[in-house]
């Protein structure tokens, strides 16, 4: 017997490596079902290069989103506007190329879109002191509305070629050979890498992370605790609106029903990564991973003509499994 | 144990637990009889804890034997531990906050009635009636069993959780630091209370940090050390400073530092104080190199002001200046930080720490500058930093990396305040510094607040504990009904005489006194 202190100290203080590794171990297995399912159920078409590209570029919308998500579940909070907004943005974006501009001012004008969103969200949540379910359910309902006033109910369909630079960006088979994949996800793995860095090497981060796991003791401590949320938000609608313009992108519309229950996906992704709903943990490789397990599940659904529906149950399922993992974890 | 269970009512022997490598408990003997109150004293981390949840069926035992009436002890959880006969009255209050007082006092019992008929509407009359009977058998009819938990003082909950106990027909209380969340008169009352119960036959098991609660309240003792017992006897028959060596296993010539020398020019200037409803106003001066304390009940308003100077408060009137500088209203407690004020909150684990970060990250949240290059933080500088405040602090076993939930009190505590070091506060505003750590863990804490004053750092210390301030501060004030009186020359108080000011007031004392 070393000392008293020790007696207390029955749980493991530090997270031994095998921890750790057992939470990202966690979304890999998960994916590595995933893949091994479809594998099974359609051997040719699932493992194909045509296949992992889709997925590839179905990865880099949900998984933009997810990295903003990432930030807001780490604080202690969640977005539920993040579909619709995506879909306002994909609108906005359209409308802005339909009004003869180019792919840049689209691309601008979607992330201005979520941006705005985001801030009206961290605003209502630190200013308003609406709990964040309630004003991002709220902001749910507004983006969307907002979206299909904007299109008055139509797609919008900007002419063909208009988009410009942002179709070959968002292409899954790309111009240049040797990208493999779309350059869009490659710039989405520099992006998440910044994330990475902001959320475990910045003070921003760390304070993000504070706030999460104490508001109070974060208060305490002199973080800007209101700014920091704002910015948490803004990040993550941002994030939405970036998706929006792949979206497009892909779609070659500007749909404002497009992105119904992505939201699900993308708080999916996050919590399989990792975090928990209750703010303070949660990292941005195991939301990558949720990602791609997310648009690998996509994927295989649709190529083995899974209904739609059937999809949302799986998802939901996987959340909820997902959290009571986690809670199972946290009481060891 | 046949020949036992006339006498004892509950008999624990050679009690063993562990936790994968770590044992808790090494053969601990324990024995209650009917109708006595058995005080279960030891540091944290003796064990004690451990042992209870032993005894109410949370932990199940690796070793030795427990009895209870005669018969044999293995309660599958504490609801059936309560069932049987032994119920705990936690530290943290374990009630629902938006169920009514009747309902609490019920809750559980219902499930006794098999699944479908849980499903029945309640019987509100009976649940009113046998929480009445158990409310007047505390004293407390006065109690409206329809009203909420969370419309209730700290001291009527502890009631509520107590009065949950006798009508289970509990024979034995288990009570953890019952009065850790009370104030001086409630303490008192449920001392009184406790006594009651005893007379009318109910066993308690009574663990607490304050040895003069012990003493007022218990007949026997057993003193636990590194999960063993090592002592057990008449309470009458050792003193305080028996105990306490019985409880760190050495001699303790002096808890409190010797008295420092005089004081440097004025750090903290409070004039006319007053805050949303506390405190309505307080003024004090502390110097450089000196300790205040500040005294009164709990509710007086004495941490409302330290958290209205720290910018965690709204001020409605009054100034402050710190070194001169005239600080503004309405700044953030961020910005009071990086003036150079430090304050330590009365609740370690909803604010003073985020427990779900590390140790190191605790330490330098509130200035990361330090550890950082370029703005960009280096997890090598904040190892190394925090791991120099540790040693400097003297945290045993403590990695900079591990959660700072899985520290000891004393330790987490030692965490806190190394924060406000690593910022660099000069003025230190400590709200119940040894709130909830054990002895070994006081004593440390006073050296270091000692240390800091004889380095030219101005401190504040509220704190319930009168002895504690009378040893520890240079100069203490008393804090009635929001009202701050006059600092006084610590060595010419006495725990009367700063009670009866908190009580009555200092207009009241100084009348009574001419």
């Amino acid at each position: 017997m070393s000392g008293s202190t020790s007696l207390t100290e029955k749980s493991p203080g530090t997270d031994s490596w095998l921890v750790r590794a057992g939470r990202l171990a966690a979304p890999f297995i998960g994916l590595i079902v995933v893949i091994a399912v479809f594998t099974a159920l359609e051997p040719e078409a699932f493992l194909s290069v045509r296949n992992g590209r889709t997925i590839a570029i179905q990865t880099v919308i949900v998984g933009i989103g997810a990295l903003g998500m990432c930030f807001v579940i780490v604080a202690g909070g969640i977005d539920l506007s993040i579909g619709s907004v995506i879909a306002l943005a994909s609108v906005v974006a359209a409308l802005v190329v339909d009004g003869g501009h180019g792919a840049t001012a689209a691309v601008l004008a979607a992330a201005g879109t979520g941006l705005a969103c985001g801030v009206v969200n961290g605003g209502l949540v630190t200013g308003l002191r609406v709990p964040p379910f309630v004003a991002t359910l709220g902001m749910l309902g507004i983006a969307r509305g907002v979206a299909k006033l904007l299109a008055d109910n139509q797609r919008i369909a900007p002419p063909p070629k208009a988009l410009g630079w942002l179709e070959g960006f968002v292409d899954k088979t790309p111009d240049i050979g040797w990208l493999l994949v779309a350059p869009a996800v490659w710039a989405f793995f520099g992006v998440a890498i910044l994330a990475a860095f902001i959320l475990r090497r910045t003070a921003f981060g760390i304070h993000v992370v504070a706030i999460g796991s104490s508001e109070s003791t974060a208060r305490l401590c002199g973080v800007p605790v209101v700014r920091s949320k704002i910015i948490v938000y803004a990040l993550c609608g941002l994030g939405a609106g970036v998706a929006g313009a792949v979206m497009l992108g892909r779609l070659g519309v500007g749909d404002p029903t497009t992105a119904v229950g992505l939201e699900l996906s993308i708080i999916a992704a996050v919590v399989i990564g990792g975090a928990s709903l209750s703010g303070g943990e949660g990292g941005i490789l195991g939301t990558m991973i949720g990602a791609f397990m997310l648009s690998s599940l996509d994927a295989g659904c649709n190529l083995a003509g899974i209904d739609n529906s059937v999809q949302g149950i799986i998802i939901g399922g996987i959340i909820v499994a997902a959290v009571a993992l986690d809670g199972f974890r946290r009481r060891g | 144990m046949p020949h036992d269970s006339n006498s004892k009512l509950l008999v624990m022997q050679g009690v063993r637990k562990r936790f994968g490598g770590v044992v808790a408990l090494d053969g601990v003997d324990l024995d209650v009889a009917a109708g006595e109150v058995h005080a279960l004293v030891g540091e944290n981390g003796a064990g004690k804890s451990t042992l209870m949840k032993v005894l109410s069926g949370v932990e199940r035992p690796d070793g030795g034997v427990m009895s209870f009436d005669g018969l044999p002890w293995r309660p599958a959880g504490p609801v059936a531990a309560r069932r049987g006969g032994i119920a705990m009255v936690h530290q943290e209050l374990a009630l629902a906050s938006h169920l009514t007082v009747a309902e609490n006092i019920m809750l559980g019992s219902e499930a006794r009635q098999g699944f479908f008929r849980r499903f029945r509407p309640l019987d509100r009359r009976a649940a009113r009636r046998t929480s009445t009977t158990a409310l007047s058998r505390l004293g407390h009819d006065d109690l409206d069993p329809d009203r909420r938990i969370d419309s209730l003082s700290p001291a009527a909950r502890q009631l509520v959780e107590i009065a949950r106990a006798i009508a289970s027909d509990a024979k034995v209380l288990v009570m953890d630091e019952p009065t850790s969340s009370l104030g001086r008169e409630d303490a008192a009352r449920l001392l009184g209370l406790i006594g009651r119960l005893r007379d009318e036959g109910l066993s308690v098991i009574y663990i607490s940090h304050h040895l003069e609660e012990t003493r007022a309240v218990a007949d026997r003792y057993t003193v636990l050390r590194d999960g063993c017992s090592v002592i057990t006897g008449q309470m009458n028959e050792i003193d305080d400073g028996g105990l306490v060596e019985q409880m760190i296993g050495r001699s303790l010539d002096t808890v409190f530092p010797d008295r420092r020398g005089p004081a440097g020019e004025v750090a903290l200037r409070v004039r006319g104080l007053a805050g949303r409803s506390l405190p309505r106003t307080a003024s004090l001066e502390v110097r450089a190199g000196e300790i205040v304390g500040l005294a009164g009940l709990v509710g007086s308003g004495r941490s409302e002001m330290l958290r209205a100077i720290a910018g965690l408060a709204p001020i409605v009137e009054g100034e402050i200046d710190m070194r001169g500088v005239k600080l503004e209203r309405g700044e953030s407690p961020g910005h009071r930080l990086r003036q150079g004020l430090g304050f330590l909150s009365e609740d370690r684990k909803g604010e003073g720490l985020a427990l779900r970060m590390t140790v190191a990250e605790n330490l330098l949240l509130s200035r990361l500058s330090p550890v950082s290059i370029g703005g960009v933080l280096s997890p090598r500088l904040m190892r190394r930093e925090s791991q120099r405040w540790i040693e400097r602090l003297g945290v045993r076993s403590g990695q900079a990396d591990r959660r700072v939930s899985t520290l000891s009190g004393g330790n987490q505590q030692k965490i806190a305040i190394a924060r406000l070091l690593h910022q660099d506060a000069s003025v230190l505003l400590l709200d119940e510094p040894t709130r909830g750590i054990d002895v070994g863990s006081k004593v440390q804490v006073y050296e270091l607040l000692d240390q800091l004053a004889r380095d030219g750092r101005a401190i504040v210390v509220a704190s319930g504990h009168l002895p504690e301030l009378i040893g520890l501060c240079d100069r203490i004030g008393v804090m009635h009904r929001g009202v701050l009186g006059p600092l006084r020359d610590a060595r010419r108080c006495s725990e009367s005489s700063l009670l009866s000011e908190a009580v009555l007031g200092g207009d009241a004392v100084e009348e009574h006194a001419a």
